[in-house]
């Protein structure tokens, strides 16, 4: 490839897609282990295909939660991708109904941060499609391999994976509290605030609920530094 | 809950996961890029991963239980702030849960 700058953006794409892929063994075998089958964790990773709901879905499954817990605290952490969509329409200017639906199904964080880091418009469109091509098909390909390889673990190596879905939790909050951060501190005071009222309410809710109402936590928290400067 | 429910559950959160992303490509940017909208949406992770991270690590079902998980996630946290890669946070977090079960039988 003569040009520098597409083999740079191809080249991150899928180095990317392949460290994606890490999530997706750890996905898969979080569905499995809240009680979904192989073919509904992999059902998840094909057609709702945005990690963070996939892990909140599964996650208030597995603590036992209802139907609407469940997709509450899914569809909450969807939001994100629509401002994604509205950053990505100018760049990606999706002519046509088609167009756009195929275009949709990839708005994720990774394909946006790729696309709105290129140096041009038609760098950031490449960059648009590789990243979301080579992270569907490594998402939805290792989803299976961790779904399959927990259908078979052993009752020492589920209290393993009981340790392995909090730590992938953590891990995906992690960047969010770095000082790198926008606005690390408030990100911080928000995150601590959600896991204190979730444990707080985890006696007197249904389960699953404590993770949705946890949300009440950016109204608290979250407020911009001015009008928080009195209250912290 | 029965295969069906989770079922239901699977497909309407993928329905609905699809349509928010959809509604960002649609919807005029007018709509969303008010600095109050983005700025939720911005803190909406860390509190639901938060919330997320205390109920797996340290409850069952209406309980709070301290367990292994928690040597799990201390070890996790000290791999993250070390900034180990993903892979290795988890194998360590694992190993450390999966040793205070067998100790603790």
């Amino acid at each position: 490839m003569p040009d520098p700058a597409r083999s740079a953006t191809l080249r991150d794409a899928v180095g990317l897609g392949a460290a994606v892929g890490l999530y997706g063994v750890a996905f898969g075998a979080a569905a499995v282990g809240a009680g979904l089958d192989v073919w509904q964790a992999g059902v998840l990773s094909a057609l709702m295909f945005t990690g963070a709901s996939q892990f909140a879905l599964v996650g208030v499954l597995g603590a036992g939660g209802g139907p609407f817990a469940a997709l509450g605290s899914a569809l909450l952490l969807g939001t994100r991708n629509t401002i994604y969509g509205v950053r990505l329409v100018p760049l990606l200017a999706p002519r046509g109904a088609l167009r756009r639906a195929g275009a949709a199904h990839w708005v994720i964080d990774e394909t946006t941060a790729m696309a709105v880091a290129a140096p041009d418009r038609e760098l950031g469109r490449l960059a648009f499609w590789v990243t979301g091509a080579t992270i569907y098909l490594g998402w939805n390909a290792t989803t299976l391999v961790g779904a399959v390889s927990a259908a078979a673990l052993g009752e020492t190596a589920q209290a393993a994976l009981d340790s392995v879905v909090p730590a992938a939790f953590l891990a995906l909050l992690w960047p969010r509290l770095r000082r790198s951060a926008a606005e690390p501190g408030a990100q911080r005071r928000v995150a601590l605030g959600g896991a204190v009222i979730a444990l707080v309410l985890t006696p007197f809710v249904p389960a699953g609920v404590q993770v949705v109402l946890a949300v009440v936590a950016v109204g608290l928290a979250g407020r911009p530094r001015r009008a928080a400067a009195g209250a912290a | 809950m029965s295969d069906g429910t989770l079922w239901a559950v699977v497909l309407a959160g993928s329905l609905g996961c699809y349509l928010l992303k959809l509604a960002g490509l649609s919807v005029p940017a007018a709509w969303v890029e008010q600095p109050w909208v983005s700025r939720v949406v911005d803190f909406v992770p860390a509190a639901l991963l938060a919330a997320l991270v205390a109920v797996q690590a340290a409850t069952s079902g209406s309980a709070v239980v301290l367990d292994g998980r928690l040597v799990g996630l201390a070890v996790a946290a000290l791999a993250l702030a070390l900034r180990a890669p993903f892979i290795v946070v988890l194998v360590l977090a694992g190993g450390a849960g999966a040793l205070v079960h067998a100790v603790g039988g």
